[in-house]
């Protein structure tokens, strides 16, 4: 049986290869902030008070661009809407936490987090103190995000845009998917999905991020009612 | 204004991670919304990584010859064969900064 502060550590451990990108990744990201002409602490908070890496760059890069408010918080809430997915697959193996501890666990709820922390859940099944994996996992991103924003911030504006640090993002998703590739089903939902977003990267308010993945899960519930 | 834009969005996220973690009940789950959700990785990420390597910021389509394609490519056959994300990562982005600089030198000649 694992201690809590074992499964901790593998949570950790399991997304420790992600900083790789989440770590450059918060350091553009700092940068970009400045250089769109946010002040340092204002650009921290969204980290703190957002902290969701590609919807906190829409959203100052929207309002420096002169776009109303109303306009750049939709696009953070449907860019960030892919967590509520991401929650109801979670909350099957968090459904017995009390509220308090959902509550707490729920804001460490990040891409690459879910990621890791999903297949340790499918391959734990009743392990009693599993959450932890997730607070590991997401801690662990917190806490990175949080201190390279702050290095962006006053750094950034050293590494050259030339370099594209920011191909790094579709890189780890590429990194986080690769296993589905390996299943037919999955490969073909995914290519519906991947060429919704291209096609539809243009829609308003990058509802792109919304639209494509409802697409692609319905082509799903399509290959599953097909396969019966 | 700014500030308060700032929380009214952390606010929405928020609640786009405990939503579904602390309002929903197990039970409302049946077995083909569970197997649908399965699939929940597979239509987003792609959603992240197809625009990211098959679009200049400004959303036109890149030309066959864009690095990011040849850096995704080797990023998805690498991580295939080797199943390890750091080695994932690392390939595409040397492929890709080897690609970039190469052209910078096509060009400067």
């Amino acid at each position: 049986m694992l201690s809590k502060f074992q499964i901790f550590k593998i949570g950790f451990f399991d997304v420790a290869p992600h900083l790789l990108s989440v770590i450059p990744f918060g350091i553009i990201f700092g940068a970009i902030g400045i250089e769109l002409g946010f002040d340092p602490i204002m650009t921290y908070a969204t980290s703190l008070i957002i902290f969701g890496g590609a919807s906190q760059i829409v959203f100052l890069q929207l309002l420096s661009g002169g776009a109303s408010s109303l306009i750049a918080i939709t696009s953070v809430g449907i860019i960030n809407s892919r967590h509520l997915l991401y929650g109801a697959v979670l909350s099957e193996y968090l459904n017995k936490l009390s509220s308090i501890k959902k509550l707490f666990i729920s804001y460490f709820i990040v891409d690459q987090g879910f990621a890791v922390s999903n297949i340790y859940f499918k391959k734990n099944k009743g392990q009693n103190f599993s959450h932890y994996h997730l607070l590991g996992s997401g801690i662990t991103l917190w806490l990175c995000w949080q201190i390279s924003t702050i290095i962006g911030i006053y750094l950034g504006s050293i590494v050259p845009e030339s370099l594209g640090l920011k191909f790094a993002i579709p890189l780890t998703f590429i990194a986080i998917i690769i296993n589905e590739l390996r299943k037919l089903d999955h490969l073909m939902v995914m290519i519906v999905s991947g060429l919704a977003a291209t096609f539809f990267y243009n829609a308003p308010l990058k509802s792109y991020i919304l639209i494509s993945p409802l697409i692609g899960l319905f082509s799903a519930y399509l290959i599953i009612k097909f396969k019966k | 204004m700014t500030w308060t834009s700032i929380f009214i969005a952390g606010l929405i996220t928020y609640f786009t991670r405990m939503g579904m973690v602390t309002l929903i009940n197990k039970d409302i789950f049946n077995e083909n919304f569970r197997k649908i959700l399965n699939y929940v990785p597979s239509v987003v990420f792609p959603s992240i990584i197809f625009p990211g390597v098959l679009l200049e910021d400004y959303g036109s389509l890149v030309t066959i010859s864009d690095p990011k394609i040849y850096g995704a490519l080797t990023a998805i056959v690498v991580g295939y064969f080797s199943r390890n994300v750091i080695l994932t990562i690392s390939t595409g982005l040397a492929s890709y900064w080897i690609l970039i600089f190469a052209q910078l030198k096509i060009a400067m000649i």
